[in-house]
């Protein structure tokens, strides 16, 4: 691979751009690797990518059915943020946020990691005494967050309307160091940084079982063939529970559909990420200029990609009586991503009652954030057999009643 | 938009008018079940990608649940029957097994 610098920009310059080489290979898929993780997204390959750098294991292939990073990795509003109330969640999610900030750097590759903080409105008093409580919960966990007056909301975010009718905003939970990343340069990293490392990724190539011997797996039937495992991660989430079934497991996970949108382009208009989860609905603006938009998932089971538009009128309806000035924008794309919800909200990393093989699901909507710590434990997961940040994450939770509630905590999907 | 027959009151419901309730046919264990099947009955769930059975609430209507049969991947609907029975009418299921051939069946 060779390195993205200054130096190659000048270099390739001076002679038309001619000398790029492709990010990834594309190679043909070996009989049988040390370890085969189906599923291209940020999640899977960020797990690929963790396994060869804190652990050495590179006989590895990534599987995709589709292109990589064309499920819901290409589909989310790239919010990063780790101002969560429970301690698993809060470790996990800081881990991975903190993995961004030197993101761009450790896969020489620019995923625009951009921390412009990020605000949740407290638009009810139920909503001021939570995101109080999350604020002395973050400081005990070692999460840098604030709580902020609705005079700093104003200055930090100019265009909100604070004293609207129906929901004044009371202040909001600050977490300065929130932002946003590309969303595709994160896959695009991962896949390249793996990719040169010597692991396969393998794009158009879809599972249509898992082998087993004597409760162990052994590789996974493919529409490329059969290829061997001595360990298998199911990285799918949207399909994880049809994944799950060809290994003879079930899981706790229903998939639905949620939404995102984009406006036409404008001027600067707003610096930092604003969740207003009362009346649901959040929003950044790219660094092209569009109002990124995400709402409400659907209720009901949903393999689509495609959502109701309620939703979305919803979602508006709500976003424009914080920000009027948004009334006039002309929506320019809306798309939806299949998520995997699990019972508690919370994601499952965990092995399974298959032997070697272990699943990462469950992040329903709010995976996009974690990917470089879901990776970063799920190798560990795998390369050891335990990892201490995916410790309460496991499966059993179920059986057990150790849910990791963020669906009681956040009030919303998030 | 999902469009369901409430089959109490008879009206073609628009999504808006309904609110989904979750996999039908769930069989509720109770005191002495064992810690598989209480945890089976509370979180395990179908999550089928095609022909799934539901509940929904005819909830801006005449307020009754009732249950459906549904694609989840394509979103169509084969039909709606009274939320008293214990699994889809026999009349339903052939309906779905003439659209869909390689449907395994209720199980």
């Amino acid at each position: 691979m060779k390195r993205y610098s200054v130096f190659a920009i000048a270099r390739e310059a001076l002679r038309y751009h001619q000398g790029w080489e492709r990010a990834w290979a594309s190679p043909e898929p070996k009989s049988s690797y040390d370890v085969v993780i189906v599923g291209a997204g940020g999640h899977g390959l960020a797990t690929a990518y963790y396994l060869g750098k804190n652990f050495g294991i590179t006989n590895v292939a990534v599987i995709e059915k589709g292109w990589l990073g064309g499920g819901n990795t290409g589909r989310n509003t790239t919010i990063i943020r780790s101002n969560y109330l429970q301690d698993p969640s809060a470790a996990i999610y800081e881990k991975a946020r903190s993995l961004y900030e030197t993101l761009s750097q450790d896969l020489n590759y620019n995923v625009m990691f951009s921390p412009r903080g990020l605000l949740m409105l407290a638009q009810t008093h139920h909503e001021v005494r939570g995101y109080l409580r999350t604020v002395h919960a973050n400081t005990l966990q070692g999460v840098s967050t604030e709580w902020i007056e609705p005079a700093k909301v104003k200055e930090l975010v100019p265009i909100i309307n604070i004293d609207g009718p129906r929901y004044p905003v009371l202040g909001a939970l600050y977490q300065a160091r929130g932002g946003t990343a590309r969303h595709d340069a994160v896959a695009w990293g991962y896949a390249r940084a793996c990719s040169a490392m010597g692991m396969h990724i393998i794009q158009k190539c879809e599972v249509t079982g898992v082998r087993s011997e004597g409760g162990n797996v052994t590789g996974v039937e493919t529409t490329r063939g059969f290829i061997g495992a001595k360990k298998l991660g199911i990285v799918v989430a949207g399909h994880s529970g049809q994944v799950a079934d060809m290994a003879g497991f079930r899981l706790p996970v229903e998939a639905v559909a949620l939404q995102a949108l984009v406006s036409e382009p404008i001027k600067p208009c707003m610096d930092v990420v604003v969740m207003a989860n009362t009346v649901h609905g959040y929003m950044s603006q790219s660094d092209k200029g569009e109002m990124v938009i995400g709402g409400g998932t659907d209720g009901f089971n949903n393999f689509t990609q495609r959502g109701s538009f309620q939703h979305i009128e919803e979602t508006l309806r709500a976003l424009i009586e914080t920000f009027p000035m948004i009334s006039r924008l002309k929506m320019l794309r809306q798309w939806g991503g299949i998520v995997d919800m699990t019972g508690d909200r919370s994601p499952i990393i965990s092995k399974t009652p298959l032997g070697n093989c272990f699943i990462n699901c469950g992040w329903g909507t709010g995976g996009f954030k974690a990917i470089p710590g879901s990776g970063w434990a799920m190798a560990e997961l795998m390369a050891k057999g335990q990892s201490p940040l995916a410790a309460d994450f496991g499966l059993e939770r179920f059986r057990e009643g150790r849910f990791i509630d963020e669906s009681v905590a956040a009030g919303v999907a998030h | 938009m999902l469009t369901l027959t409430c089959p109490y009151c008879g009206v073609k419901a628009e999504e808006t008018e309904l609110a989904p309730g979750g996999e039908a046919h769930l069989k509720r264990f109770g005191p002495g079940a064992t810690d598989e099947d209480f945890e089976g009955y509370l979180f395990a769930r179908k999550n089928p990608k095609g022909v799934h059975f539901e509940r929904w609430r005819h909830a801006y209507g005449c307020g009754k649940w009732f249950l459906a049969a549904r694609d989840t991947a394509t979103l169509e609907v084969f039909g709606t029957y009274p939320a008293q029975s214990t699994e889809p009418p026999a009349d339903l299921i052939a309906k779905i097994k003439a659209k869909r051939p390689g449907w395994e069946g209720y199980k």
